[in-house]
């Protein structure tokens, strides 16, 4: 497949792994901030061609992971009133609230529950059921916030009354700085994450580097992607420099894609945010400016969020947070399956402890 | 839809509609002797060897899907399963629960599909029953088969029979039919010719079992729900073994291939059903694979891996840049990612 299997060369990987461990002159601990990073390190088995020494820590950017149980909670509420349907992207099906319950239970229990595979599909759906209020579950960082931002355009112009977003969306650099001013987190350099990066840009690690002197390299999410970057990040602490470089410059340019930035401004507007295993972190989500409230649906429903505890055990705040590694969890592999997810990190494909569980 | 046209309660009732049904329909595609003759039982030739018996349920949507539908997958589903054992498969049962108002042209293509796979795999349907349940109570149209078969005294496949050193080949591309369905549902149209590989295994099967030296051929498993990474563990869980992939040996079609990439899906754990895993002694590896590669089944044969003595029960797959991964058994439905 072309532009993947290029990447995907072991007579690539070969060299690039041999550059890698003659970069990694002292320990060197990298956060991997994205979850499609998680992702494609476990799947490729790059940990077990990693150089000794260089330690991954997987970090908050799955963002079916970081929604939080108060959350998890409101969508649980919303699917059992009647005339609702719920549409979502398929890992949140599984995610459990506060009760243990998910929208599979919900769904086996008659809520009316649709995967889609795009935001858009959401508006067909209410276009085919105009007794019902079509909810999309809005859920990801700057990758997936612009489609839902031009869904609701779609909606306003299309006059689609019917249809509305509940908006969990969360934006990428503040958890970034929650995490750095945190002094037991002790990182050298930031895998950034390419598929944000093509929207908001190189520049916008940039603060991240003059605030905490870290290296930061953007990456694309092939293996010989990941390895450029890595050799990157060790070039960069080893010669003591903190800058921003671009290793995915086939998708990702300084700026960003500006068009999608306006957009999402349009339709969204920055507020206070509660992350799973977290806290509320300022300005770190999205919530639907009052200009499109039609299509907020908390507003619509009236829905209240309610704080909500964490289930007990769970230490998928401090695995989040790259404190922990997943098997230091008294629920993990036992309690906590991807079969049974306790926590949000073994929910989705992309969480730490469901890559852990298996990848190993 | 014609309402004129479709499935009523009184097709089930047992009355007229019911033999209406029977004879102007299912005889007229699934006609052979022990069928036609309407008794509440068939009654088989007693053959030397053992005995296999097997049943599956169909329950798919959609009912029609590229490369088969819900009734060709009902009839090679079964024959799988009797071949896996090392099975001669002789007869089907075939069990249809049909939602009141089906369209009978619909049905008319599913039962002219089980007539076409019965005659091509040349197993008969040898007895059924047919039941029509109130809208909504089920969806279009459910099928069981249940079906027999016989095995040669001296053959014994199983999990269980499969060795250190064994060789593990696959009889051709992967998530053909996982891929297919998935994308239907989703409504994704994709450019490409991804298809459903539905086929029946049983004359490969006999093809090996007569040409290689006796007890060499070890397991067979056709990796169906939960793909070959599944089977895989479980093989190597009654095995008490560990299996070993080489993730570029694994044939997948380009198609499928993208469409699991678009889709956030991992090949290894979707449907197949028309392949198996076949578990041979080293020595008749090369052998094995000619004998299937020579069949219009298993032209895209491939050897993929072997068991090994070590974490028994696991499943490493050497990743494309030379790394490896545990390949666990499924666990639920395969989601899509978000992103």
């Amino acid at each position: 497949m072309k532009y993947l299997d290029e990447f995907r060369d072991q007579d690539l990987a070969k060299p690039l792994l041999k550059e890698l461990r003659h970069s990694v002159t002292r320990p060197l601990r990298v956060m991997e901030v994205c979850g499609t990073h998680t992702m494609a390190i476990f799947r490729n088995g790059l940990r077990s061609l990693l150089p000794d020494g260089l330690e991954l820590i997987s970090g908050p950017g799955c963002p079916v992971c970081v929604t939080s149980a108060s959350h998890i909670d409101a969508i649980l509420d919303m699917a059992e009133r009647p005339q609702v349907r719920i549409a979502l992207f398929g890992d949140l099906f599984r995610v459990p609230g506060s009760s243990g319950l998910s929208l599979a239970h919900a769904s086996s229990h008659g809520a009316k529950v649709d995967i889609v595979y795009s935001p858009m599909d959401s508006l067909e759906l209410a276009k085919k059921h105009p007794q019902e209020l079509v909810i999309f579950l809005g859920v990801g960082f700057e990758t997936t916030t612009p489609g839902i931002a031009a869904t609701i355009m779609a909606a306003q112009n299309s006059g689609v009354d019917n249809f509305a977003v509940f908006s969990t969306h969360k934006v990428m650099p503040p958890p970034l700085i929650s995490l750095l001013n945190d002094p037991e987190l002790q990182i050298d350099g930031l895998l950034c994450p390419g598929h944000v990066s093509t929207i908001i840009g190189a520049r916008a690690y940039q603060p991240l580097v003059e605030k905490y002197n870290l290296a930061c390299v953007v990456a694309g999410f092939e293996p010989a992607d990941i390895l450029q970057a890595l050799i990157m990040l060790a070039r960069q602490v080893s010669q003591g420099e903190a800058r921003v470089e671009n290793a995915y410059t086939r998708a990702v340019s300084w700026e960003g894609n500006e068009r999608a930035q306006q957009m999402v401004n349009k339709i969204f507007e920055p507020v206070d945010m509660e992350w799973r295993g977290l806290g509320t972190i300022p300005l770190s989500g999205l919530a639907i400016r009052e200009s499109c409230c039609h299509f907020d649906a908390e507003k619509r429903l009236d829905i209240k969020l309610i704080p909500a505890a964490e289930p007990p055990g769970c230490r998928c705040g401090e695995i989040l947070k790259g404190k922990e590694r997943p098997p230091q969890c008294p629920l993990f592999g036992s309690r906590c399956t991807p079969g049974n997810p306790v926590g949000p990190c073994m929910v989705s494909s992309e969480g730490t402890c469901a890559a852990f569980y298996k990848y190993g | 839809m014609n309402p004129k046209n479709s499935i009523l309660l009184d097709h089930g009732s047992g009355g007229i509609a019911s033999q209406e049904l029977i004879s102007g329909l299912f005889l007229k595609h699934l006609d052979n002797a022990v069928l036609a003759s309407l008794e509440d039982s068939a009654v088989l030739d007693n053959h030397p060897g053992k005995l296999a018996f097997s049943t599956d349920s169909y329950v798919v949507d959609p009912i029609f899907f590229p490369g088969g539908d819900i009734g060709t997958l009902a009839v090679h589903g079964t024959i799988n399963d009797l071949a896996m054992r090392g099975a001669r498969p002789l007869c089907l049962s075939l069990a249809l629960i049909l939602e009141e108002g089906l369209d009978l042209d619909d049905l008319e293509r599913v039962i002219v599909s089980i007539g076409t796979a019965c005659k091509e795999s040349g197993v008969p349907i040898v007895t059924g029953d047919t039941k029509v349940v109130p809208r909504g109570k089920a969806d279009k149209i459910f099928i069981n088969t249940s079906g027999i078969g016989i095995i040669a005294e001296k053959v014994n496949i199983s999990s269980t029979m499969a060795r250190a050193g064994d060789v593990i080949i696959l009889s051709g591309s992967m998530a053909d039919h996982g891929i297919t369905i998935m994308t239907r549902r989703a409504g994704i149209s994709l450019d490409g010719d991804l298809a459903s590989d539905s086929a029946s295994l049983h004359e490969l099967v006999a093809l090996l079992l007569d040409g290689l030296p006796p007890g060499s051929l070890h397991t067979l498993r056709d990796p169906t729900r939960g793909g070959v990474a599944t089977s895989l563990n479980e093989i190597a869980a009654a095995a008490r073994l560990m299996a070993e992939i080489e993730e570029t040996a694994i044939p997948v079609h380009k198609g499928v291939r993208a469409a699991c990439e678009i889709m956030g899906l991992d090949p290894l754990y979707l449907a197949n059903e028309g392949k198996c895993l076949v578990i041979v002694a080293p020595e008749q590896a090369e052998e094995t694979l000619s004998l299937m590669r020579s069949t219009s089944v298993g032209k895209e044969s491939a050897i993929i891996g072997s068991l090994k003595t070590g974490t028994a029960g696991q499943v490493v797959l050497r990743t494309g840049i030379g790394g490896s991964r545990i390949i666990t058994p499924l666990h639920g439905e395969p989601l899509p990612r978000i992103c």
